[in-house]
Protein backbone atom coordinates (compact mmCIF):
# COMPACT_ATOMS: atom_id res chain seq x y z
CA UNK A 1 0.00 0.00 0.00
CA UNK A 2 3.01 2.45 0.97
CA UNK A 3 4.97 1.55 -1.97
CA UNK A 4 1.32 2.49 -3.80
CA UNK A 5 1.41 6.02 -2.74
CA UNK A 6 4.68 6.40 -3.29
CA UNK A 7 4.46 4.99 -6.94
CA UNK A 8 1.19 7.42 -7.48
CA UNK A 9 2.95 10.50 -5.95
CA UNK A 10 6.19 9.83 -7.93
CA UNK A 11 3.94 9.36 -11.15
CA UNK A 12 1.84 13.15 -10.44
CA UNK A 13 5.15 14.76 -9.22
CA UNK A 14 7.08 14.07 -12.67
CA UNK A 15 3.95 14.75 -15.15
CA UNK A 16 3.45 18.09 -13.13
CA UNK A 17 7.39 18.50 -13.70
CA UNK A 18 6.82 17.43 -17.40
CA UNK A 19 4.14 19.61 -18.25
CA UNK A 20 6.13 22.71 -16.79
CA UNK A 21 8.99 21.72 -18.72
CA UNK A 22 7.16 21.92 -22.04
CA UNK A 23 5.63 24.95 -21.19
CA UNK A 24 8.47 27.13 -21.36
CA UNK A 25 10.71 24.71 -23.59
CA UNK A 26 9.91 26.98 -26.19
CA UNK A 27 10.99 30.05 -24.20
CA UNK A 28 14.43 28.11 -24.30
CA UNK A 29 15.09 27.60 -27.78
CA UNK A 30 14.26 30.72 -28.40
CA UNK A 31 16.55 31.88 -25.37
CA UNK A 32 19.54 30.34 -26.67
CA UNK A 33 19.58 32.09 -30.29
CA UNK A 34 19.25 35.42 -28.03
CA UNK A 35 22.29 33.64 -25.83
CA UNK A 36 23.96 33.17 -28.93
CA UNK A 37 23.79 36.65 -30.29
CA UNK A 38 24.12 39.19 -27.64
CA UNK A 39 25.72 37.01 -24.57
CA UNK A 40 27.67 34.04 -25.89
CA UNK A 41 30.65 35.41 -26.41
CA UNK A 42 31.41 37.08 -23.00
CA UNK A 43 29.98 34.36 -21.03
CA UNK A 44 31.24 31.62 -22.90
CA UNK A 45 29.38 28.45 -24.97
CA UNK A 46 29.05 26.88 -21.64
CA UNK A 47 28.03 29.72 -19.18
CA UNK A 48 31.36 29.63 -17.69
CA UNK A 49 32.47 33.16 -18.22
CA UNK A 50 36.39 34.49 -18.82
CA UNK A 51 38.67 33.95 -15.24
CA UNK A 52 38.99 37.29 -13.85
CA UNK A 53 37.34 39.38 -16.41
CA UNK A 54 33.67 38.23 -17.17
CA UNK A 55 31.53 36.45 -14.57
CA UNK A 56 30.19 32.65 -14.90
CA UNK A 57 26.73 32.03 -14.69
CA UNK A 58 26.87 28.68 -12.91
CA UNK A 59 26.27 28.16 -9.64
CA UNK A 60 25.53 31.71 -8.47
CA UNK A 61 22.77 33.41 -6.93
CA UNK A 62 22.80 35.63 -9.90
CA UNK A 63 21.12 33.38 -11.51
CA UNK A 64 19.68 31.53 -9.38
CA UNK A 65 18.13 34.20 -7.21
CA UNK A 66 15.80 36.65 -7.49
CA UNK A 67 14.82 37.02 -10.61
CA UNK A 68 14.15 41.19 -10.31
CA UNK A 69 17.40 41.31 -9.45
CA UNK A 70 18.47 39.60 -12.67
CA UNK A 71 15.93 41.07 -14.64
CA UNK A 72 17.88 44.43 -13.54
CA UNK A 73 21.03 43.50 -14.00
CA UNK A 74 20.29 42.64 -18.25
CA UNK A 75 18.57 45.95 -18.64
CA UNK A 76 20.86 48.27 -16.38
CA UNK A 77 23.81 46.31 -17.21
CA UNK A 78 26.63 45.80 -14.04
CA UNK A 79 30.05 46.83 -12.98
CA UNK A 80 32.30 45.71 -10.03
CA UNK A 81 30.93 42.00 -9.53
CA UNK A 82 32.03 40.09 -7.06
CA UNK A 83 30.47 36.42 -7.49
CA UNK A 84 32.10 33.57 -5.15
CA UNK A 85 34.92 35.29 -3.50
CA UNK A 86 36.27 36.45 -7.16
CA UNK A 87 36.35 39.58 -9.47
CA UNK A 88 36.01 40.53 -12.53
CA UNK A 89 36.73 43.86 -14.19
CA UNK A 90 35.50 44.35 -17.83
CA UNK A 91 31.63 46.19 -17.49
CA UNK A 92 28.43 44.93 -18.89
CA UNK A 93 27.02 47.21 -20.98
CA UNK A 94 23.10 47.64 -20.58
CA UNK A 95 20.84 45.29 -22.78
CA UNK A 96 17.67 47.42 -22.27
CA UNK A 97 17.25 47.82 -26.07
CA UNK A 98 16.15 43.84 -26.44
CA UNK A 99 12.05 43.25 -26.36
CA UNK A 100 10.40 41.86 -22.79
CA UNK A 101 9.67 38.48 -24.80
CA UNK A 102 13.96 38.74 -25.94
CA UNK A 103 14.88 39.23 -22.23
CA UNK A 104 12.53 36.60 -20.44
CA UNK A 105 13.24 34.34 -23.17
CA UNK A 106 17.57 34.42 -22.92
CA UNK A 107 17.15 34.55 -18.92
CA UNK A 108 14.60 31.84 -19.02
CA UNK A 109 17.37 30.14 -21.37
CA UNK A 110 20.19 30.70 -18.57
CA UNK A 111 18.10 29.74 -15.59
CA UNK A 112 18.14 26.31 -16.91
CA UNK A 113 21.14 25.53 -18.69
CA UNK A 114 24.67 25.06 -17.68
CA UNK A 115 23.18 22.60 -14.74
CA UNK A 116 21.07 25.63 -13.62
CA UNK A 117 17.49 24.79 -12.91
CA UNK A 118 15.16 27.87 -12.40
CA UNK A 119 11.44 28.76 -12.85
CA UNK A 120 10.73 31.00 -16.18
CA UNK A 121 11.00 34.61 -16.59
CA UNK A 122 7.70 35.94 -17.86
CA UNK A 123 7.45 39.01 -20.32
CA UNK A 124 5.29 40.34 -18.11
CA UNK A 125 7.85 40.41 -14.89
CA UNK A 126 10.27 42.05 -17.50
CA UNK A 127 7.89 44.77 -18.46
CA UNK A 128 6.99 45.39 -14.70
CA UNK A 129 11.01 45.59 -13.81
CA UNK A 130 11.72 48.56 -16.87
CA UNK B 1 37.92 -2.55 7.96
CA UNK B 2 37.17 1.55 8.35
CA UNK B 3 40.42 1.33 10.62
CA UNK B 4 42.73 -0.14 8.87
CA UNK B 5 41.45 1.96 5.54
CA UNK B 6 41.93 5.42 8.05
CA UNK B 7 45.48 3.89 8.89
CA UNK B 8 46.31 3.99 5.26
CA UNK B 9 45.16 7.03 4.16
CA UNK B 10 47.36 8.55 7.86
CA UNK B 11 50.04 6.69 6.08
CA UNK B 12 49.93 7.73 2.42
CA UNK B 13 49.06 11.40 3.95
CA UNK B 14 52.46 11.25 6.24
CA UNK B 15 54.08 9.96 2.87
CA UNK B 16 52.91 13.16 1.12
CA UNK B 17 53.89 15.31 3.29
CA UNK B 18 57.62 13.76 3.92
CA UNK B 19 58.15 14.40 0.00
CA UNK B 20 57.42 17.63 0.97
CA UNK B 21 59.67 18.38 4.15
CA UNK B 22 62.47 16.08 2.72
CA UNK B 23 65.58 17.35 0.79
CA UNK B 24 64.33 14.95 -2.34
CA UNK B 25 62.11 17.79 -3.33
CA UNK B 26 59.85 16.32 -6.40
CA UNK B 27 60.73 19.27 -8.47
CA UNK B 28 62.21 19.85 -11.04
CA UNK B 29 59.78 17.38 -12.70
CA UNK B 30 59.61 16.94 -16.75
CA UNK B 31 56.50 17.93 -18.34
CA UNK B 32 56.18 15.99 -21.54
CA UNK B 33 53.10 17.31 -22.22
CA UNK B 34 54.34 20.85 -23.17
CA UNK B 35 55.08 20.05 -27.18
CA UNK B 36 58.47 21.81 -28.17
CA UNK B 37 60.66 21.83 -31.42
CA UNK B 38 63.14 18.98 -31.13
CA UNK B 39 65.98 19.22 -28.49
CA UNK B 40 63.98 21.22 -26.10
CA UNK B 41 62.52 19.87 -22.83
CA UNK B 42 59.97 22.16 -20.39
CA UNK B 43 60.66 21.11 -16.80
CA UNK B 44 58.03 22.29 -13.93
CA UNK B 45 60.48 24.01 -11.95
CA UNK B 46 57.53 25.43 -8.81
CA UNK B 47 53.50 24.74 -8.85
CA UNK B 48 50.56 26.11 -7.01
CA UNK B 49 52.12 28.83 -6.39
CA UNK B 50 49.22 30.92 -7.08
CA UNK B 51 48.42 33.86 -10.29
CA UNK B 52 51.86 33.92 -11.32
CA UNK B 53 51.76 37.07 -13.62
CA UNK B 54 55.32 38.69 -14.65
CA UNK B 55 58.38 36.57 -13.90
CA UNK B 56 62.47 38.32 -13.62
CA UNK B 57 65.49 36.71 -12.85
CA UNK B 58 68.81 38.16 -11.50
CA UNK B 59 72.04 37.24 -12.74
CA UNK B 60 72.89 35.08 -9.25
CA UNK B 61 69.73 32.63 -10.26
CA UNK B 62 67.12 34.50 -7.77
CA UNK B 63 63.78 34.14 -9.56
CA UNK B 64 61.07 36.58 -8.66
CA UNK B 65 57.51 36.50 -9.59
CA UNK B 66 54.30 38.96 -9.22
CA UNK B 67 50.98 37.44 -8.19
CA UNK B 68 48.25 39.24 -9.41
CA UNK B 69 46.28 38.07 -6.45
CA UNK B 70 47.21 37.63 -2.64
CA UNK B 71 48.15 34.16 -1.60
CA UNK B 72 48.47 33.67 1.84
CA UNK B 73 48.64 37.56 1.88
CA UNK B 74 51.69 37.93 -0.37
CA UNK B 75 52.20 39.45 -3.77
CA UNK B 76 56.14 38.30 -4.51
CA UNK B 77 57.46 35.05 -4.47
CA UNK B 78 61.27 34.71 -4.66
CA UNK B 79 62.19 31.04 -6.00
CA UNK B 80 66.31 30.78 -5.12
CA UNK B 81 68.11 28.18 -7.79
CA UNK B 82 71.79 29.36 -7.46
CA UNK B 83 73.47 26.63 -9.49
CA UNK B 84 70.64 26.60 -12.22
CA UNK B 85 69.99 22.61 -11.82
CA UNK B 86 66.13 23.90 -11.71
CA UNK B 87 65.88 22.57 -8.07
CA UNK B 88 64.71 25.62 -5.80
CA UNK B 89 66.61 25.52 -2.58
CA UNK B 90 65.12 28.63 -1.39
CA UNK B 91 61.49 30.05 -1.37
CA UNK B 92 60.54 33.29 0.14
CA UNK B 93 57.19 35.77 -0.26
CA UNK B 94 57.07 39.11 0.26
CA UNK B 95 54.75 42.21 -0.67
CA UNK B 96 51.32 42.73 0.34
CA UNK B 97 50.01 44.32 -3.01
CA UNK B 98 48.78 42.60 -6.05
CA UNK B 99 49.91 42.87 -9.14
CA UNK B 100 51.39 42.09 -12.68
CA UNK B 101 54.82 43.86 -13.45
CA UNK B 102 58.16 42.53 -11.75
CA UNK B 103 61.98 43.52 -13.13
CA UNK B 104 65.26 43.11 -12.09
CA UNK B 105 68.08 45.83 -13.08
CA UNK B 106 71.45 46.69 -11.62
CA UNK B 107 70.76 45.75 -8.08
CA UNK B 108 67.33 46.62 -7.66
CA UNK B 109 63.96 44.88 -8.18
CA UNK B 110 61.20 46.68 -9.42
CA UNK B 111 57.27 45.61 -8.88
CA UNK B 112 54.10 46.83 -9.90
CA UNK B 113 51.04 47.02 -8.36
CA UNK B 114 47.79 48.30 -10.73
CA UNK B 115 48.19 51.69 -9.11
CA UNK B 116 51.87 52.16 -8.38
CA UNK B 117 55.27 51.16 -9.06
CA UNK B 118 57.93 50.51 -5.88
CA UNK B 119 61.48 49.34 -5.86
CA UNK B 120 63.61 47.08 -3.47
CA UNK B 121 67.44 47.44 -2.85
CA UNK B 122 68.58 44.27 -3.38
CA UNK B 123 72.59 42.81 -2.12
CA UNK B 124 75.34 41.47 -4.09
CA UNK B 125 73.79 38.14 -3.81
CA UNK B 126 70.24 39.41 -6.26
CA UNK B 127 68.42 39.14 -2.66
CA UNK B 128 66.23 42.14 -1.60
CA UNK B 129 67.56 43.65 1.47
CA UNK B 130 64.53 44.73 3.21
CA UNK B 131 61.18 42.88 2.01
CA UNK B 132 58.99 45.00 4.27
CA UNK B 133 59.99 48.51 2.90
CA UNK B 134 60.06 49.00 -1.04
CA UNK B 135 60.85 52.88 -2.10
CA UNK B 136 57.28 53.90 -3.84
CA UNK B 137 58.61 55.54 -6.99
CA UNK B 138 55.61 56.17 -9.11
CA UNK B 139 52.02 56.50 -7.45
CA UNK B 140 48.83 57.42 -8.25
CA UNK B 141 48.32 55.51 -12.18
CA UNK B 142 44.90 55.52 -13.17
CA UNK B 143 43.06 51.91 -12.45
CA UNK B 144 39.49 51.84 -13.64
CA UNK B 145 39.33 47.78 -13.15
CA UNK B 146 39.40 47.08 -16.98
CA UNK B 147 43.32 46.41 -18.24
CA UNK B 148 44.24 47.52 -14.64
CA UNK B 149 48.02 45.70 -14.63
CA UNK B 150 50.71 48.23 -15.01
CA UNK B 151 53.44 46.37 -16.73
CA UNK B 152 56.86 47.62 -16.23
CA UNK B 153 60.76 47.42 -18.19
CA UNK B 154 63.67 49.30 -17.76
CA UNK B 155 65.80 50.85 -20.56
CA UNK B 156 69.65 50.93 -19.84
CA UNK B 157 69.46 54.77 -19.08
CA UNK B 158 67.86 54.73 -15.84
CA UNK B 159 64.27 55.05 -16.91
CA UNK B 160 61.11 52.68 -15.84
CA UNK B 161 58.63 52.10 -18.85
CA UNK B 162 54.85 51.19 -17.96
CA UNK B 163 51.35 50.05 -19.53
CA UNK B 164 48.76 51.98 -18.45
CA UNK B 165 46.15 50.48 -20.23
CA UNK B 166 42.73 51.83 -21.67
CA UNK B 167 39.46 51.56 -18.96
CA UNK B 168 37.70 50.75 -22.28
CA UNK B 169 37.27 48.45 -25.39
CA UNK B 170 37.07 50.25 -28.08
CA UNK B 171 36.48 54.63 -26.12
CA UNK B 172 32.82 54.48 -26.91
CA UNK B 173 30.59 57.09 -24.85
CA UNK B 174 29.22 54.17 -23.11
CA UNK B 175 31.61 50.92 -23.27
CA UNK B 176 30.74 47.91 -25.20
CA UNK B 177 27.81 49.21 -25.74
CA UNK B 178 25.74 48.50 -29.11
CA UNK B 179 24.95 51.89 -31.25
CA UNK B 180 27.15 54.24 -28.64
CA UNK B 181 29.24 56.28 -30.46
CA UNK B 182 33.86 56.95 -30.61
CA UNK B 183 34.64 59.91 -28.21
CA UNK B 184 36.72 62.57 -30.35
CA UNK B 185 39.08 62.99 -29.08
CA UNK B 186 39.19 60.16 -27.20
CA UNK B 187 39.70 61.60 -23.38
CA UNK B 188 41.39 58.46 -22.18
CA UNK B 189 43.96 58.99 -23.94
CA UNK B 190 45.71 61.62 -21.39
CA UNK B 191 45.96 59.31 -18.70
CA UNK B 192 45.66 55.63 -20.35
CA UNK B 193 46.01 53.88 -23.29
CA UNK B 194 49.92 53.97 -23.58
CA UNK B 195 53.20 53.57 -21.89
CA UNK B 196 54.70 56.03 -19.46
CA UNK B 197 58.37 56.92 -19.07
CA UNK B 198 59.12 57.67 -15.31
CA UNK B 199 62.79 57.86 -13.66
CA UNK B 200 63.83 54.82 -12.37
CA UNK B 201 65.25 56.23 -9.57
CA UNK B 202 63.36 59.07 -8.23
CA UNK B 203 60.46 58.48 -5.64
CA UNK B 204 57.47 59.81 -5.29
CA UNK B 205 56.56 60.37 -8.67
CA UNK B 206 52.84 60.91 -10.42
CA UNK B 207 52.05 61.62 -13.85
CA UNK B 208 53.25 65.15 -13.54
CA UNK B 209 56.79 63.63 -13.40
CA UNK B 210 56.23 61.49 -16.26
CA UNK B 211 56.10 61.18 -19.91
CA UNK B 212 53.33 59.90 -22.64
CA UNK B 213 56.17 57.92 -24.21
CA UNK B 214 54.23 55.99 -26.92
CA UNK B 215 49.89 56.63 -27.40
CA UNK B 216 47.00 55.02 -29.05
CA UNK B 217 47.80 51.44 -27.29
CA UNK B 218 44.53 50.00 -25.94
CA UNK B 219 46.53 47.63 -23.43
CA UNK B 220 49.57 46.10 -23.42
CA UNK B 221 51.04 43.38 -20.88
CA UNK B 222 53.93 41.89 -22.88
CA UNK B 223 56.84 44.58 -23.49
CA UNK B 224 60.45 44.29 -23.45
CA UNK B 225 63.70 46.83 -23.96
CA UNK B 226 65.21 45.26 -26.90
CA UNK B 227 69.26 46.00 -25.66
CA UNK B 228 70.73 45.38 -29.12
CA UNK B 229 68.76 47.55 -30.80
CA UNK B 230 67.76 49.67 -27.57
CA UNK B 231 64.15 50.01 -28.44
CA UNK B 232 61.15 49.91 -26.41
CA UNK B 233 59.00 46.86 -27.75
CA UNK B 234 55.43 46.24 -26.76
CA UNK B 235 52.47 43.80 -27.55
CA UNK B 236 49.21 45.08 -27.80
CA UNK B 237 45.90 43.33 -26.87
CA UNK B 238 43.09 44.11 -29.74
CA UNK B 239 39.56 45.47 -29.62
CA UNK B 240 36.98 43.18 -28.49
CA UNK B 241 34.00 42.63 -30.39
CA UNK B 242 33.42 43.72 -33.54
CA UNK B 243 30.87 41.03 -34.55
CA UNK B 244 28.60 41.96 -31.47
CA UNK B 245 28.59 45.68 -31.58
CA UNK B 246 28.41 45.57 -35.56
CA UNK B 247 26.93 42.51 -36.93
CA UNK B 248 25.79 44.68 -40.08
CA UNK B 249 29.75 44.93 -40.54
CA UNK B 250 31.39 41.61 -39.67
CA UNK B 251 30.54 38.03 -39.32
CA UNK B 252 31.66 35.71 -36.12
CA UNK B 253 34.61 34.45 -38.21
CA UNK B 254 35.69 37.81 -39.23
CA UNK B 255 35.61 39.02 -35.51
CA UNK B 256 37.09 36.35 -34.10
CA UNK B 257 40.43 36.94 -36.52
CA UNK B 258 40.20 40.57 -36.61
CA UNK B 259 41.59 42.54 -35.49
CA UNK B 260 45.59 41.31 -34.98
CA UNK B 261 47.50 41.43 -31.90
CA UNK B 262 50.07 43.86 -32.76
CA UNK B 263 53.98 44.18 -31.85
CA UNK B 264 55.28 47.82 -32.12
CA UNK B 265 58.77 49.02 -32.18
CA UNK B 266 58.36 52.11 -30.38
CA UNK B 267 60.49 55.72 -30.08
CA UNK B 268 59.58 58.27 -27.87
CA UNK B 269 56.14 60.21 -29.38
CA UNK B 270 54.88 57.37 -31.48
CA UNK B 271 50.77 56.42 -31.87
CA UNK B 272 50.03 53.21 -32.36
CA UNK B 273 46.24 54.61 -33.85
CA UNK B 274 44.00 52.92 -30.99
CA UNK B 275 40.63 53.94 -30.86
CA UNK B 276 40.11 55.25 -34.31
CA UNK B 277 42.01 52.41 -36.19
CA UNK B 278 42.84 48.80 -35.80
CA UNK B 279 45.65 46.82 -37.73
CA UNK B 280 43.66 43.91 -40.40
CA UNK B 281 46.31 41.35 -40.96
CA UNK B 282 44.30 40.02 -43.57
CA UNK B 283 44.26 43.33 -45.52
CA UNK B 284 47.82 44.20 -44.48
CA UNK B 285 46.15 47.84 -43.61
CA UNK B 286 45.30 50.03 -40.83
CA UNK B 287 41.29 50.30 -40.64
CA UNK B 288 39.23 52.73 -39.34
CA UNK B 289 37.10 51.55 -36.56
CA UNK B 290 33.41 51.15 -36.82
CA UNK B 291 33.36 53.72 -33.97
CA UNK B 292 34.72 55.94 -36.08
CA UNK B 293 32.83 55.74 -39.39
CA UNK B 294 34.84 52.48 -40.43
CA UNK B 295 33.31 49.82 -42.07
CA UNK B 296 35.60 47.65 -42.60
CA UNK B 297 37.67 48.78 -45.51
CA UNK B 298 37.68 52.19 -45.11
CA UNK B 299 42.00 52.90 -43.65
CA UNK B 300 43.18 55.39 -41.49
CA UNK B 301 45.87 56.80 -39.51
CA UNK B 302 48.00 58.17 -41.76
CA UNK B 303 50.17 59.48 -38.61
CA UNK B 304 50.01 56.33 -36.99
CA UNK B 305 53.16 53.70 -37.03
CA UNK B 306 53.03 50.32 -38.66
CA UNK B 307 52.91 47.27 -36.73
CA UNK B 308 56.12 45.09 -36.59
CA UNK B 309 54.27 41.79 -36.60
CA UNK B 310 50.67 41.08 -36.47
CA UNK B 311 49.24 37.94 -35.10
CA UNK B 312 45.44 36.68 -35.38
CA UNK B 313 43.16 38.34 -32.97
CA UNK B 314 42.37 37.87 -29.41
CA UNK B 315 44.98 35.54 -28.50
CA UNK B 316 46.15 37.88 -25.72
CA UNK B 317 49.83 38.57 -25.48
CA UNK B 318 50.99 38.72 -21.94
CA UNK B 319 54.53 38.25 -22.33
CA UNK B 320 57.56 39.44 -24.60
CA UNK B 321 61.21 38.71 -24.30
CA UNK B 322 63.85 39.22 -26.63
CA UNK B 323 65.87 35.99 -26.35
CA UNK B 324 70.22 37.39 -25.91
CA UNK B 325 71.28 33.81 -24.33
CA UNK B 326 73.71 31.23 -26.00
CA UNK B 327 72.24 28.23 -24.79
CA UNK B 328 69.23 27.99 -27.57
CA UNK B 329 70.42 27.43 -31.39
CA UNK B 330 71.71 30.35 -33.15
CA UNK B 331 68.34 31.33 -34.83
CA UNK B 332 67.03 31.97 -31.57
CA UNK B 333 69.56 34.75 -30.54
CA UNK B 334 67.74 38.33 -30.80
CA UNK B 335 63.97 36.96 -31.63
CA UNK B 336 61.01 37.57 -29.63
CA UNK B 337 59.31 35.32 -27.83
CA UNK B 338 55.38 36.23 -27.15
CA UNK B 339 53.05 34.24 -24.53
CA UNK B 340 50.04 34.07 -25.43
CA UNK B 341 47.46 33.93 -22.84
CA UNK B 342 44.26 32.27 -24.93
CA UNK B 343 41.66 33.74 -26.20
CA UNK B 344 37.67 34.45 -25.21
CA UNK B 345 36.87 36.27 -27.78
CA UNK B 346 36.92 34.03 -30.44
CA UNK B 347 33.62 32.52 -29.36
CA UNK B 348 31.61 30.81 -30.99
CA UNK B 349 34.89 29.78 -33.30
CA UNK B 350 37.45 27.67 -31.18
CA UNK B 351 39.88 29.57 -29.20
CA UNK B 352 43.32 30.47 -29.88
CA UNK B 353 46.38 31.26 -28.29
CA UNK B 354 47.46 29.01 -24.86
CA UNK B 355 51.04 29.06 -26.13
CA UNK B 356 54.31 30.74 -26.21
CA UNK B 357 55.37 31.87 -30.07
CA UNK B 358 58.56 32.74 -31.50
CA UNK B 359 59.82 35.62 -34.03
CA UNK B 360 63.22 35.02 -35.68
CA UNK B 361 64.82 38.66 -35.90
CA UNK B 362 68.18 39.86 -38.14
CA UNK B 363 69.21 43.19 -38.73
CA UNK B 364 67.03 44.13 -36.25
CA UNK B 365 63.61 42.78 -37.98
CA UNK B 366 61.72 39.95 -38.26
CA UNK B 367 63.62 37.55 -40.65
CA UNK B 368 60.47 34.78 -40.60
CA UNK B 369 57.04 34.38 -39.90
CA UNK B 370 56.30 33.90 -36.38
CA UNK B 371 55.85 30.40 -35.38
CA UNK B 372 54.02 28.06 -31.89
CA UNK B 373 57.82 27.44 -30.46
CA UNK B 374 56.05 25.85 -26.52
CA UNK B 375 51.96 24.69 -27.10
CA UNK B 376 49.35 22.35 -24.92
CA UNK B 377 50.20 24.70 -21.83
CA UNK B 378 45.47 24.30 -21.90
CA UNK B 379 46.17 20.10 -21.79
CA UNK B 380 43.94 19.73 -24.49
CA UNK B 381 43.66 20.36 -28.13
CA UNK B 382 40.34 21.97 -28.91
CA UNK B 383 39.73 24.76 -26.15
CA UNK B 384 36.00 25.70 -25.88
CA UNK B 385 35.88 28.35 -22.81
CA UNK B 386 39.01 29.36 -21.46
CA UNK B 387 37.53 28.11 -17.91
CA UNK B 388 39.15 24.63 -19.04
CA UNK B 389 42.29 25.36 -19.95
CA UNK B 390 44.87 23.50 -17.56
CA UNK B 391 47.45 26.29 -17.64
CA UNK B 392 47.71 29.83 -19.69
CA UNK B 393 51.06 31.36 -20.19
CA UNK B 394 51.41 34.56 -18.92
CA UNK B 395 55.47 35.59 -17.72
CA UNK B 396 58.78 35.06 -19.82
CA UNK B 397 62.16 35.42 -18.48
CA UNK B 398 65.32 34.31 -19.05
CA UNK B 399 67.77 32.19 -17.01
CA UNK B 400 71.41 33.03 -16.37
CA UNK B 401 72.16 30.05 -18.27
CA UNK B 402 70.20 30.57 -21.46
CA UNK B 403 67.10 28.82 -20.68
CA UNK B 404 63.54 30.30 -20.99
CA UNK B 405 61.25 30.64 -18.00
CA UNK B 406 57.31 30.91 -18.77
CA UNK B 407 54.78 31.26 -15.81
CA UNK B 408 51.12 30.34 -16.05
CA UNK B 409 48.69 32.11 -13.87
CA UNK B 410 46.06 29.37 -13.81
CA UNK B 411 47.85 27.13 -11.09
CA UNK B 412 51.07 29.12 -10.77
CA UNK B 413 53.28 26.48 -12.59
CA UNK B 414 56.48 28.01 -13.19
CA UNK B 415 58.45 25.94 -16.37
CA UNK B 416 61.93 26.21 -17.01
CA UNK B 417 62.56 25.38 -21.21
CA UNK B 418 66.13 23.99 -21.82
CA UNK B 419 67.63 23.15 -25.08
CA UNK B 420 70.77 20.30 -25.36
CA UNK B 421 71.82 19.51 -28.62
CA UNK B 422 71.59 15.60 -30.45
Amino acid sequence: MKKFIIAVVVLVLSYAGAFAQKASKQSIEKGKLVYEQYCLTCHQVDGSGVPNLNPPLIKTTFVAGDKKKLISIVLKGLNDVEVNGETYSNPMPPFDFMSDEEIADVLTYVRNSFTNKGSAVTAAEVKASR
Amino acid sequence: MKTSFKAAALILFGLGLASFTHSDSPYPKNDEAIKLPDGFKAQVVAENLGSARHITITPQGNIYIKLSKLKDGKGIVMLQDKNNDGKVENQKTFGNYIGTGIYAKDNYLYASSDNDVYRYKLNDQGEVIDMNQPEKIVSGLINRRQHESKSIVLDNSGNVYVNIGAYSNACQEKDRTKGSKGMTPCPILDSAGGIWQFSASKLNQTYANGTRYATGLRNVVGLDWNTSLNKLFVMQHGRDQLFQLYPELYDAKQSAELPAETMYAVNKGDNCGWPYIYYDQLQKKKILAPEYGGDGKKTGGDDVIDPTVAFPGHMAPNGLLFYTGSMFPERYKNGAFIAFHGSWNRAPEKQKGYFVAFVPFKDGKPSGEWETFADNFAGMEEIQSPGQAKHRPCGLAQGPDGSLFVTDDVKGSIYKITYKAK
